[in-house]
């Protein structure tokens, strides 16, 4: 299980909460949506959650273990909105997805991620596209639990469809838990189990 | 001051017949150099079609990638050098050149700004929105604009980063409206925006139409779209494949005409969240027939050697054989 233990987190010293005391728990295969005001912290929540922050009080484990206590590859993973943001525009995809994992034909092909993309250059690609292999890289054998943070919203309703039945697939396969960070409420409504708010 | 237009005299008929912007088979492509020097044009747009008028909102929506924002960039004149660019592009009836651009981008045709970070952090805002009116009585005309967007008049005072998000989209707002733009490209204003945060950016746009302006919306929140647009143009592959009255748009598609529109529509969660499989080709990819031919669950063989001519009719358009 995936918890988020009472954290609380404000960017300077002195400065106001962005919120506090928040606790969340996601099961192993269970898909949680997230929604909230703009500037109501959801992707402080995440950063958090998937280690890249940490918070002032509080804690996250996975399977009763902190997240900071996993080294190498962490189990938390995080996509984030922007595909373009997160690539390095002077690398093929194919050196793109080795930078992390392993080449998995049948998670490329769940994903629909075509073979003759692997020779493009990002910038060849279209976001749609990109965030595929951005999802690609971030499911490696060892994640369990992964944070979509806004993962469709630069994206075409056809292919923010597929994304999503492609990922809702894998995860009931490999049981990885999901945090759905959106403010498209139908959307939240489709693929979650449950919806949360963060005030 | 376009502020005044509402009282003026109707536009006569001439005036209102000829559209405002006017986008006739436009093709696009970019040079590229690969390895070994070879250089090859890659095309991402062709037969591309859109039309404008006054006071009107067209919504562009469409696949990731389609060429939605290239086409914002080919109309300010804001394409990288490798580009080339065929076809019609008329502002206000004359083709829009180069240099014309140059002259028109900012003063007839403006970019709504996405973010907050477009406005100077070290100017008062006030006088941020006053630097974009053309005449006498700046301080006057601006403290009205702040008036109709519902900004306190004591913010003009203040500095960007002391005011909250939702009053600096206001700001944005007044710049606008405030600016002697004729023709107005919002490029995705609303990704990420709350649903509070939405609406008032949506009542901006709608301003903005209503003081006189033509706004071209691009965006991929084609719930948002039908609220405030007119008419939806849909791009597919670098071509607009449906222009639809914004009624269309309702139960599972029946009144839609193209394919790939109504994909798009059954594919919103709120709708059956329905994947059309396969993706969107280069147009390279696709040599012959009709673009969308790859994926089209009602083709033919005459779709796999043909490609169908855009067919118009009272302002909308389809470009399908069986539409
Ligand atoms: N400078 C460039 N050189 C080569 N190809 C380019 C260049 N700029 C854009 N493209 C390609 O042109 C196509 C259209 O791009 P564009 O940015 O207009 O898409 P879009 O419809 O705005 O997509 P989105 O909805 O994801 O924003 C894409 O395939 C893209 O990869
Ligand atoms: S022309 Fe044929 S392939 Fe193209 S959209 Fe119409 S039916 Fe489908
Ligand atoms: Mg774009």
């Amino acid at each position: 299980m995936l918890k988020v233990n009472g954290i609380s987190y404000r960017y300077q010293n002195n400065g106001p909460w962005v919120f506090r005391n928040f606790r969340l728990a996601v099961q192993p295969g269970e898909i949680v949506g997230l929604c909230g005001y703009n500037g109501a912290g959801k992707t402080t929540l995440a950063k958090i959650i998937a280690g890249y922050l940490k918070p002032h009080e509080g804690e996250i484990l996975v399977d009763e273990q902190p997240v900071s206590s996993f080294t190498g590859i962490r189990p938390v993973q995080l996509v984030w909105q922007h595909p373009e943001k997160s690539i390095n525009p002077k690398w093929k995809m194919k050196k793109v997805l080795e930078e992390t994992t392993d080449l998995d034909e049948e998670l490329l092909s769940l994903l629909g991620i075509k073979s003759e993309w692997l020779d493009r250059w990002p910038s060849e690609l279209s976001g749609g596209e990109l965030q595929r292999f951005c999802l690609a890289r971030t499911l490696g054998k060892h994640t369990k639990y992964l944070i979509a943070d806004e993962m469709t919203t630069m994206l075409d309703a056809v292919t923010q469809a597929q994304i999503w039945h492609a990922l809702l697939e894998l995860a009931k396969q490999r049981n990885i838990g999901i945090l759905a960070i959106s403010h498209n409420q139908h959307l939240l409504q489709k693929i979650s189990d449950r919806t949360v708010s963060i005030a | 001051m376009k502020l005044q237009q509402k009282e003026e005299p109707l536009p006569d008929l001439l005036e209102k017949d000829q559209p405002l912007l006017e986008v006739k088979d436009l093709s696009l492509s970019f040079r590229q150099y690969r390895e070994g020097l070879r250089e090859t044009d890659l095309q991402v747009i062709s037969k591309l079609d859109i039309t404008l008028y006054k006071k009107e909102i067209v919504a562009v929506v469409g696949a990731s990638g389609s060429g939605k924002s290239l086409l914002a960039s080919a109309i300010l004149g804001l394409l990288p050098e490798n580009a080339f660019l065929r076809g019609t592009i008329n502002f206000k009836g004359k083709p829009l050149s180069p240099e014309r651009q140059e002259h028109l981008r900012g003063e007839e045709i403006s970019l709504i700004p996405q973010s907050v970070s477009a406005l100077d952090p070290l100017m008062k805002t006030g006088k941020q929105v006053q630097a974009v009116i053309k005449g006498k009585n700046k301080k006057a005309v601006q403290q009205e604009i702040f008036d109709k967007v519902g900004l306190p008049s004591k913010t003009s005072n203040s500095y960007p980063f002391e005011l909250s998000g939702g009053m600096v989209r206001r700001v944005l707002a007044a710049t606008s409206l405030a600016s002697s733009a004729d023709l107005i490209i919002a490029d995705e204003p609303t990704p990420g925006l709350d649903p509070f945060a939405l609406k008032e950016t949506v009542n901006y746009i709608k301003q903005l139409a209503e003081n006189g302006k033509g706004v071209i919306f691009i965006t991929h929140d084609i719930e948002t779209a039908l609220k405030i647009a007119d008419k939806v143009a849909v791009f597919y592959a670098g071509q607009t494949v449906e222009i639809a009255k914004v009624e269309n748009f309702c139960g599972s598609g029946e009144n839609l005409r193209h394919p790939y529109t109504k994909a798009l529509w059954n594919a919103l969660p709120q709708n059956g969240f329905v994947p059309l499989p396969g993706s969107q080709p280069l147009l390279s990819e696709v040599a012959e027939g009709c673009i969308f031919h790859p994926r089209c669950p009602v083709k033919t063989d005459l779709c796999k050697k043909k490609q169908p001519e855009s067919k118009s009719k009272n302002g909308e358009m389809v470009r399908c054989f069986y539409a």
